[in-house]
C-alpha cells in the first residue's frame, strides 16, 4: 500500500515536470508567431487585435532587409567554404590513423569548445594589427571557422559508415579516382554533406559572437541588427522578422529532410 | 592526407595565429603595445568588480545547467517509456528551439516576461498579483529564458544515455521490490550520470557565453563576462585588457569543462570496474 503511494507521487512529479518542460519548449516559438500578427503597437499579449501590418511594415524597412540579405550571402559563402574544405579534410582524416591526423581533427573541432567571443575578438585584433579593413570577406572567414566542426563531425560520421571495399572494387574495375569519387563516394556520403550544410548555414546565419566584432556598418548582419533594435526599444517589427525566420527554417528543414534525412543526423550527434 | 592541407592552412592562418596574437596582446601594459608585463592580469585579479563579473557568469552557467538537468530527466524518462507518437512529439519539441535563431528565442522571452507580457497579464487578471512584477531585466528572468533556450542541449544526451541503459537492470530492481523513485535514484541516475554530465557541461558553457540573451533579458544592469569583454574591446578599445579578459574567461570555462569531464570519465571507469 505504502509502496504504491510512493510510486504514484513519483509518477505525478515526473509527469508534471515533463508537461512543464514540453510547454516550455513549445511556448516561445508559438508566442513569437502569435505576436507577429498583432494589430497593436506594443508587445501586449494576447494581442488586442489582429493584422498583417508588421509584415507590411517589414517589407518597407530597408534597414532590416539590407542586413538580412547580407546575412544570407555570408551564410551561403561560409557554408560552401566550410563544406568544401571541411568535407575534403573529413575524407582525408577518416582513412588515416596517423598521430597528426588525430591532432588535426582535434584542432578542427576546437572552435566548438572555445568561447566564440574570444575567437571573434582575436580575429579583430589580428585584422587591426595587419591593417586589413573589415569587409564581407573577413566576416565569411570568421564564420567558416565556426562552421567547420559540424562538417568535420557529420561528414566524418558518413565516411566512417562507408564500406571501403566499394572503393577498392571500383578502382580495381578500372574506374579512375575522380570517377570513383563522383559515382561511389559522393552519393554514399550525401546525407552527411546535406545535413552539415544545413547546420552550417543555420550556425552562420544565427552567429552573434563572431559577427559582433567583425561586422561593421557596411556589413551589418541580421542578428546584430535585431539585437541593436531590441536594445534600444521593443520594436514589434522584430516579431515579424522572427515569424519569417521560423517559417523559412521549417521550410529549409523539410527540404533538407527530403534530400538528406537531417533529423536523424542531428539527433545522433 | 593531401585533401586536409587547405583546411589546415586556413586554420593556421585564421584560428591558430589569431589566438597566439590574443595571448601576445594581453601581455602588454597599455594599448600602445610599449612594454611587456602581466599588468592586465594583475589589474583583473586585484579588482573586486572584475572578479565578481567572472564568478557571476560562471554561477549563471551552473544554475542554468542545473535547471535544465531537473527538466531533462523527467522528459527523458517519459520519452523512453512511451510509444512512437509521443517520441516523435518530444523529438520535435526538442528540435524546435534548436532550429529557431537565438535572437528569436530571446525575443520570445521579452514578450513573455515584459511589463505587458503573458506572465504579468495572467497573474494580474487572476488577481494573484496587485501590480506587474519586474521579470524582464532580472536575474531570475534571465535564468528562466536561458533554461528554455539551452534545454535541448541537455535533453539529447540524457535521452541517449537512457536509451542505452539495460532494461533488465530496472526490471530486476522492480522484481526485487524497489519503488520507482528508488529505482531512479539507485539504478537509473548512477548509470546515466555520464550523459547528464556531458549535457551539464554543454549547457554550462553555452549559458555562460550567451551574449544576446544575457544582454537583452538580463538588461544593462547585470554585467557578465561576454558584455564586459565587448564593452572593453568595442566601447573603450582597450585591446590588451579585453584580450586578457577573454583569455581569463576562456580558461575558466574550458578549465571547468575539462576538469569535470575528466572526473566523469574516472567515475565511468569506477562503475565499469564495480
Amino acid at each position: 500500500m505504502q509502496r504504491s503511494l510512493v510510486d504514484r507521487i513519483y509518477s505525478t512529479i515526473v509527469a508534471a515536470i515533463t508537461g512543464f518542460g514540453m510547454l516550455l519548449l513549445l511556448a516561445p516559438t508559438l508566442v513569437v508567431l502569435v505576436i507577429s500578427f498583432t494589430g497593436g503597437i506594443t508587445l501586449k499579449f494576447p494581442p488586442p487585435s489582429w493584422s498583417l501590418r508588421w509584415y507590411v511594415e517589414l517589407l518597407q524597412s530597408q534597414e532590416i532587409i539590407e542586413p538580412a540579405l547580407t546575412s544570407l550571402k555570408v551564410a551561403a559563402a561560409a557554408t560552401i567554404l566550410s563544406a568544401v574544405l571541411g568535407g575534403a579534410a573529413a575524407l582525408g582524416l577518416a582513412r588515416s590513423k596517423l598521430r597528426i591526423a588525430r591532432a588535426l581533427d582535434a584542432l578542427f573541432m576546437s572552435p566548438m569548445v572555445l568561447p566564440a567571443m574570444a575567437f571573434g575578438l582575436s580575429l579583430l585584433l589580428v585584422f587591426n594589427l595587419l591593417g586589413i579593413r573589415l569587409s564581407a570577406a573577413t566576416l565569411v572567414l570568421g564564420h567558416t571557422i565556426i562552421c567547420v566542426p559540424f562538417v568535420i563531425r557529420m561528414v566524418g560520421a558518413s565516411v566512417q559508415q562507408l564500406n571501403p571495399v566499394l572503393i577498392t572494387c571500383s578502382l580495381s574495375l578500372g574506374a579512375s579516382r575522380w570517377y570513383t569519387f563522383r559515382r561511389i563516394t559522393l552519393p554514399l556520403i550525401r546525407r552527411g554533406i546535406v545535413a552539415s550544410c544545413f547546420v552550417a548555414f543555420l550556425t552562420s546565419f544565427d552567429n552573434v559572437p563572431v559577427s559582433l566584432f567583425l561586422a561593421d556598418a557596411r556589413t551589418e548582419v541580421l542578428p546584430i541588427k535585431l539585437w541593436a533594435i531590441l536594445e534600444g526599444s521593443l520594436d514589434v517589427r522584430v516579431a515579424a522578422v522572427s515569424g519569417v525566420i521560423v517559417l523559412l527554417t521549417l521550410a529549409g528543414l523539410v527540404c533538407a529532410e527530403i534530400f538528406g534525412g537531417v533529423s536523424r543526423q542531428i539527433g545522433s550527434r | 592526407m593531401l585533401p586536409v592541407v587547405p583546411l589546415a592552412a586556413l586554420f593556421f592562418a585564421a584560428f591558430v595565429l589569431p589566438l597566439i596574437a590574443l595571448v601576445a596582446i594581453s601581455l602588454f601594459r597599455n594599448a600602445q603595445f610599449a612594454e611587456l608585463s602581466l599588468a592586465q592580469y594583475l589589474r583583473f585579479f586585484s579588482d573586486p568588480f572584475s572578479i565578481k563579473v567572472l564568478t557571476d557568469t560562471l554561477w549563471l552557467g551552473a544554475e542554468v545547467a542545473l535547471a535544465t538537468l531537473i527538466l531533462a530527466y523527467p522528459l527523458a524518462l517519459v520519452y523512453v517509456a512511451s510509444g512512437p507518437f509521443m517520441r516523435t512529439l518530444i523529438t520535435f519539441l526538442i528540435m524546435l528551439p534548436l532550429l529557431t535563431s537565438t535572437v528569436v528565442r530571446t525575443f520570445a522571452w521579452i514578450v513573455i516576461l515584459g511589463r505587458d507580457g503573458i506572465v504579468n497579464s495572467a497573474m494580474l487578471s487572476l488577481g494573484l498579483w496587485q501590480a506587474p512584477a519586474r521579470l524582464l531585466y532580472s536575474w531570475e528572468g534571465m535564468v528562466l529564458a536561458l533554461t528554455q533556450i539551452q534545454l535541448p542541449l541537455m535533453a539529447l544526451p540524457v535521452i541517449n544515455s537512457l536509451l542505452r541503459l539495460d532494461g533488465n537492470l530496472t526490471r530486476a530492481a522492480e522484481g526485487l521490490g524497489a519503488s520507482r523513485a528508488r529505482i531512479f535514484i539507485t539504478v537509473i541516475l548512477p548509470l546515466t550520470l555520464p550523459g547528464a554530465i556531458a549535457g551539464w557541461l554543454l549547457v554550462f558553457a553555452a549559458a555562460a557565453t550567451a551574449f544576446i540573451t544575457q544582454t537583452l533579458v538580463g538588461g544593462g544592469r547585470i554585467i557578465l563576462m561576454p558584455s564586459y569583454i565587448y564593452q572593453q574591446a568595442v566601447g573603450v578599445q582597450d585591446w590588451p585588457f579585453s584580450a586578457a579578459l577573454s583569455l581569463i574567461f576562456t580558461l575558466a570555462v574550458t578549465g571547468i569543462v575539462f576538469a569535470i569531464g575528466a572526473l566523469s570519465r574516472r567515475y565511468v571507469r569506477g562503475v565499469d570496474a564495480a
